[in-house]
């Protein structure tokens, strides 16, 4: 207990007659949390919307006009069976005509009373890039090699093929490259606070000798250093967390109204976020400048 | 206490460190080692400090020799040692006092004990005034005090001094050197190195000098009865004066007032 309160007392003694130094790394784990802060749930935003806009994806599965009740219950049955399939959503003639008739009443009422279409299924893939072998398995290639639905009683298992392909694409573009913008940051972000350490170590490193030729064990030494890292990276993250938090509340809250914009700001998990961004402005620069020590402490 | 047997460390194939250096130092012993610059004394002191490894021999500290101390241990041995270098090598940003403390609390001391032996030690350095200073607002004498009195705040067997006056005037120098002597009176071992000549001659003590990595000289003393003087009679020895004055003519200083402190 003893030796704790001293080790902290040391910490606090050092970041006192280190301002500037102290400052700097401060400043440092600040702008890094910043960035993750803003950057993290960037990224979960465009995943979100990416991932809505791959749900959407559909194969439909239109049956024959002439199809009975029992097909269409043989053919749900079989549907349900098939591999690739998340949910068979069942949209009955009437339905459909319903639905229709609300988009478009003008053209509806000139059909009067007749119903030009057919019982459907729509069906959601696992996910968007599966939509091509499900399609595959809807229509097994017989002997002429052209697909043919697997039941007699479909009319036609349509899915815009090549609007999947895009949809597919353009995702996962973005996607790959919002991960690949995240790393660079991440990067970045540790290449600076590991640099900021580095520096203030560097100017210090007298004082490490003095303590060594004293006959201070490295773990005596280190431990006041690790602590200075643990308080500023603690500092740096509050304050960053602070401004994220007003920035949420002011400027986000703001853009959940344009529902357009953000899609989905449930996407966002604010709480393990910021559980991340303590966790990380603590342990790197607590972990950071004891392991930058290292080299200084070899006398 | 110190002993060294054919000891031989090389920087490169053209600097040679220290060659062949055989010696013994005795418990108690005040040894000056004296040579130009790069003539070894420092090689000899780092080696001592384990600072860095011979390249063969053995050196033997209290019976112990120092090959056999792990890098773990480096730290435990050395604080049997005190060490006082030319540039002083304090903490900046710590006051006397906790420069001083900081010794002690290496060692795990409580704050008892910290309490009770810092304000002693700086006292018999004649530092008491100074307690809350920083090195930066010390004279270079006085800063080499607070040197002096972190290395032997623990009491150690063995205290050495590395070029301990380089940067001082000579009657800070002689203040230095009468403090040194003191601590050896009290029955430290004190190993001194410095290229100041004339001072060594004037002091009677044993001389081991270097050079080129060599020891050319090893005098026991020259001839004179050891241990025989006060720390008064021992500063006139410093300044070349012909006689002792057994009279002080001047005020005592604080420190000569706390002379027979150490005197067991």
């Amino acid at each position: 207990m003893n030796r704790v309160s001293f080790f902290f007392k040391e910490a606090l003694r050092s970041i006192g007659r280190n301002p500037i130094p102290s400052f700097a790394a401060l400043m440092a784990v600040l702008i890094t949390v910043l960035v993750l802060g803003v950057f993290i749930p960037a990224v979960q935003l465009a995943n979100g919307a990416a991932d809505d806009v791959r749900s959407r994806v559909q194969v439909s599965v239109f049956m024959d006009k002439k199809a009975t009740k029992a097909d269409v219950a043989r053919v749900e049955q079989r549907l349900q069976r098939t591999e690739h399939v998340k949910s068979v959503k069942f949209v009955s003639k009437e339905q459909a005509l319903a639905e229709q008739k609300k988009q478009n009443p003008e053209a509806y009422a000139l059909l009067g009373k007749m119903n030009p279409l057919p019982d459907t299924f729509r069906i959601t893939p696992d996910s968007a890039g599966d939509t091509n072998s499900l399609l595959a398995s809807l229509m097994p290639k017989g002997t002429s090699g052209k697909g043919a639905p697997f039941d007699a009683a479909i009319g036609e298992v349509k899915a815009s093929k090549s609007e999947t392909n895009k949809i597919v694409k353009i995702t996962g573009a973005v996607k790959l490259s919002i991960g690949a913008l995240a790393l660079l940051l991440i990067v970045a972000s540790i290449l600076l606070i590991s640099n900021t350490i580095r520096l203030s170590l560097f100017s210090r490193r007298r004082e490490v000798e003095v303590m060594k030729l004293v006959g201070a064990t490295d773990s005596f030494i280190r431990w006041p250093f690790v602590i200075e890292g643990l308080i500023l990276g603690a500092m740096g993250g509050a304050v960053a967390i602070a401004m994220l938090a007003l920035a949420k509340v002011t400027i986000l809250s703001q853009l959940e109204g344009i529902a357009t914009l953000i899609s989905r700001p449930d996407m966002i998990a604010f709480g393990p976020l910021i559980g991340l961004l303590v966790l990380a402005s603590i342990g790197v620069s607590a972990a950071g400048s004891g392991l930058s020590l290292r080299r200084f402490l070899r006398v | 206490m110190i002993e060294f047997r054919g000891v031989t460390k090389a920087y490169d194939n053209t600097t040679a460190g220290v060659h062949d250096a055989t010696f013994t130092v005795h418990r108690g012993e005040f040894l000056f080692l004296v040579g130009q610059t790069g003539a070894g004394k420092s090689t000899l002191m780092k080696l001592l400090l384990k600072e860095m490894e011979p390249d063969s021999g053995v050196i033997r500290v209290a019976g112990r020799d120092l090959s056999e101390i792990t890098h773990k241990k480096v730290p435990y041995y050395r604080r049997n040692l005190g060490v006082v270098f030319q540039d002083f090598k304090l903490l900046p940003n710590r006051t006397v006092y906790d420069n001083v403390a900081y010794a002690l609390q290496v060692t795990g001391a409580s704050r008892k004990q910290i309490r009770r032996q810092v304000p002693d030690i700086l006292r018999l350095t004649g530092l008491s005034t100074k307690l809350h200073n920083y090195p930066h607002q010390l004279s270079g004498g006085e800063q080499q005090r607070v040197s002096v009195a972190r290395a032997f705040v623990n009491h150690p067997p063995l205290l050495l001094a590395d070029e301990p006056t380089g940067n001082l005037d000579p009657d800070t120098t002689i203040g230095i050197m009468q403090l040194l002597y003191r601590i050896n009176k009290a029955g430290t071992t004190v190993v001194v190195a410095t290229h100041d000549e004339g001072m060594v001659n004037r002091m009677r003590r044993r001389v081991i000098e270097l050079q080129g990595g060599q020891i050319v000289r090893d005098e026991v003393a020259g001839g004179y009865g050891r241990d025989s003087e006060s720390t008064a009679e021992f500063g006139a020895l410093m300044r070349g004066e012909p006689s002792p004055t057994p009279q002080r003519l001047r005020q005592p200083s604080e420190a000569d007032l706390f002379d027979d402190a150490f005197a067991d």
